[in-house]
């Protein structure tokens, strides 16, 4: 983590793309990156997301707004000349070429001399553990090593920038946990910026130092992962961003940043009051299902609501336990998997209590946020 | 050899073998009159039928003598450079174009997409008589009927939907991302079509070209219409040798385009293992 407060280095502002000209793809886009800073744009499929990349590669026009890397436009340099690195999500390594001409193109096409070409590429299959690999072409390589060629072909002209779209998507879950510890270490190492595009948010939360929550063509949240996951801004993120359950009420009052929300079957709940909420308004409460403790507990609690028992889950380190509330929607709990993992049976009913500080009541907008893709 | 299954009966394994008989017949019927012009261009004389002493096996019945004319014969050899010569132009011009076209036509953003293609590739469908008149009447106007550069032009006309279909076809496998990974890399689009779309690209160009070229190599209707006595290819000159002097010469001409054509087939089947490779590769 470099942010070191050098000042902005790359811009977006206001920047806004349609594809004809007439919705908006992206709405409107602002972000201030500094230099060195991880940032991944996270959202579902067409959110907006490989768009503003896009734009930023080169490869799409801007309808309106501009992109300025150290206070310099580049909406009008050729995506050629910007001198960013990008990694594709299906590597792009040309299948023509070995390993170490691969890795040789962007030198050549610069000018390099091939004998200080032939030591920056030793350099770089060094740094990606590829040693022993220049000779070989793509079609050689298993997946995880193919990926690594392409994030060394777009680190080794040395850009400052690296974009790289669902980079991982490809691998299976092993490889692509070893990959993002990779691109976590190289980007410490040599201290360029990443712009990271993904939809998978396990990979955005350990790997960003800021996520931006894409839904459509909106930016919904720019916070660090913690601060996405503990404080969401609003119900679309807190149900995008981990696993979330949603409790229908309205609201009673506010007191001193707290909601009092009275949920049907009588009971009030009292909650964070998420923003622009107002008394007598629809609300939702979110409360994580780690969070929620059922009764009999060791936990201090502030809320306590009844729910009928539906159905036990084993995962295996833990146990999702569903509960029915009295409008018949439906609450999770995760519960490790030790001894106070409790029974129950079919229909009966237990209590589920947690803390004011660990829900967050939002604005009922109508329609339940749509997570999928 | 693999045995019948027990529930044949009688006629189950009589269908089967007459089956074999006429596929047998079939390819007899499309491949013997092309067989059997080789051994008769080796003929000692000027006839176009087996003489005793060939059925004999005889050595003196065999000579070289029409290859021999071939050499000499002005006429024969002015027909062999000029087809060459056309051929080779021909389908060079019919490359670039077809190339630069199914580049074009593989964009996504191409508008008319369809129209284009069916314009492009109609000289294979419209009957070429009807191409020879319209060419004749039109090529007048500019002064290039019995000229080189109108019949390559013809030529290239003919060979540039072979090149469309063939460069179609390896660029169906073509992965775009790749041209945007040259782009980012710092290469100009130029210099990655050259880098990086060429190369990849190359078994569908070559094989083509060697459509384009053998589409000219033995094209005849427009030469007639548009050849004067100087630009006389190889097909029109066996087509007035077998009006005209009724001697095996052409048979040996045959002999020596039926190898050519063997080597060109060859050619492309290695091109499209070669290509299959790369991309299986891939």
């Amino acid at each position: 983590m470099t942010n070191t407060g050098a000042g902005v280095f790359l811009e977006f502002n206001d920047v806004k793309k349609s594809y004809d000209q007439k919705s908006l793809v992206v709405k409107g886009f602002n972000i201030q990156v500094e230099q060195g800073e991880f940032i991944t744009l996270l959202g579902p499929s067409g959110s907006g997301k490989t768009t503003v990349l896009m734009m930023l590669a080169g490869f799409e026009s801007v309808t309106s707004g501009t992109i300025s890397i150290r206070g310099q436009s580049i909406n009008r340099t050729a995506p050629y000349k910007r001198n960013i690195g990008m990694v594709f999500q299906n590597y792009a390594l040309f299948p023509h070429m070995t390993v170490a001409e691969n890795l040789g193109y962007p030198l050549s096409v610069r000018g390099m001399s091939k004998p200080d070409q032939k030591a920056r590429i030793a350099e770089y299959l060094d740094l990606v553990e590829l040693g022993d690999f220049g000779k070989r072409y793509p079609g050689q390589l298993s997946g995880g090593q193919r990926q690594r060629v392409a994030l060394a072909r777009a680190m080794i002209f040395e850009p400052t920038l690296i974009l790289m779209d669902e980079p991982l998507g490809a691998l299976d879950k092993k490889l692509r946990e070893q990959m993002q510890y990779e691109i976590t270490r190289l980007h410490e190492q040599l201290g360029f910026t990443v712009i990271y595009v993904t939809h998978d948010q396990a990979e955005a939360l350990s790997m960003s130092d800021r996520i931006a929550v894409f839904n459509d063509g909106i930016v919904q949240q720019c916070a660090p992962p913690a601060e996405l996951y503990e404080r969401p801004a609003n119900a679309f993120v807190a149900e995008f961003i981990g696993e979330n359950n949603f409790v229908h009420g309205t609201v009673e009052r506010i007191e001193d940043g707290r909601a009092v929300v009275s949920i049907p079957g009588g009971a009030n709940i009292v909650a964070e009051a998420g923003e622009g909420l107002e008394a007598g308004a629809r609300s939702i409460v979110s409360i994580r299902p780690e969070k929620l403790f059922i009764h009999p507990n060791s936990h201090s609690h502030d809320n306590e609501i009844a729910a009928t028992f539906v159905a036990r889950i084993y995962v295996g380190d833990f146990i999702r336990y569903y509960f029915r509330l009295a409008d018949g929607s439906e609450i999770v709990v995760k519960v490790l998997n030790d001894l106070s993992a409790p029974e129950f049976g079919e229909g009966e009913s237990g209590r589920l209590q947690w803390l004011i500080s660990d829900s967050i009541a939002f604005p009922h907008s109508g329609e339940m946020p749509d997570v999928t893709g | 050899m693999r045995g019948f299954p027990e529930y044949f009966t009688f006629w189950h394994i009589a269908g089967h073998y007459a089956l074999r008989f006429t596929a047998y017949l079939v390819l007899a019927f499309l491949i013997l009159p092309i067989l059997v012009i080789i051994p008769l261009s080796f003929n000692a004389e000027p006839f176009f039928t087996f003489t005793q002493g060939m059925l004999a096996l005889d050595p003196d019945a065999y000579s070289l003598r029409w290859y021999n004319e071939i050499i000499t014969d002005q006429k024969w050899t002015l027909a062999i450079r000029n087809s060459f010569i056309i051929g080779i132009a021909a389908a060079f011009l019919a490359t670039v174009l077809g190339t630069i076209a199914a580049v074009g036509l593989a964009s996504p953003w191409m508008p008319f997409k369809r129209l284009i293609t069916a314009l492009l590739l109609s000289p294979m469908i419209v009957p070429l008589i009807i191409i020879a008149a319209g060419m004749f009447f039109f090529y007048t106007s500019f002064g290039l009927v019995g000229t080189f550069p109108g019949l390559i032009i013809a030529h290239a006309a003919l060979g540039v939907p072979f090149v469309i279909i063939t460069v179609t076809a390896t660029l169906a496998g073509f992965d775009r991302s790749l041209f945007s990974a040259g782009i980012s890399l710092g290469a100009s689009p130029v210099k990655v079509f050259w880098d990086v779309v060429i190369p990849l690209i190359r078994p569908g160009v070559i094989s083509g070209g060697l459509f384009a070229f053998v589409t000219s190599f033995d094209e005849v209707v427009l030469v007639l219409f548009l050849a004067g006595p100087e630009q006389r290819t190889i097909p029109r000159q066996m087509f007035s040798g077998l009006r005209e002097q009724i001697n095996p010469t052409i048979l040996a001409v045959a002999t020596l385009l039926v190898f050519l054509s063997v080597a060109l087939l060859v050619t492309l089947e290695v091109l499209r293992r070669r290509s299959e490779r790369l991309r299986g590769a891939e």
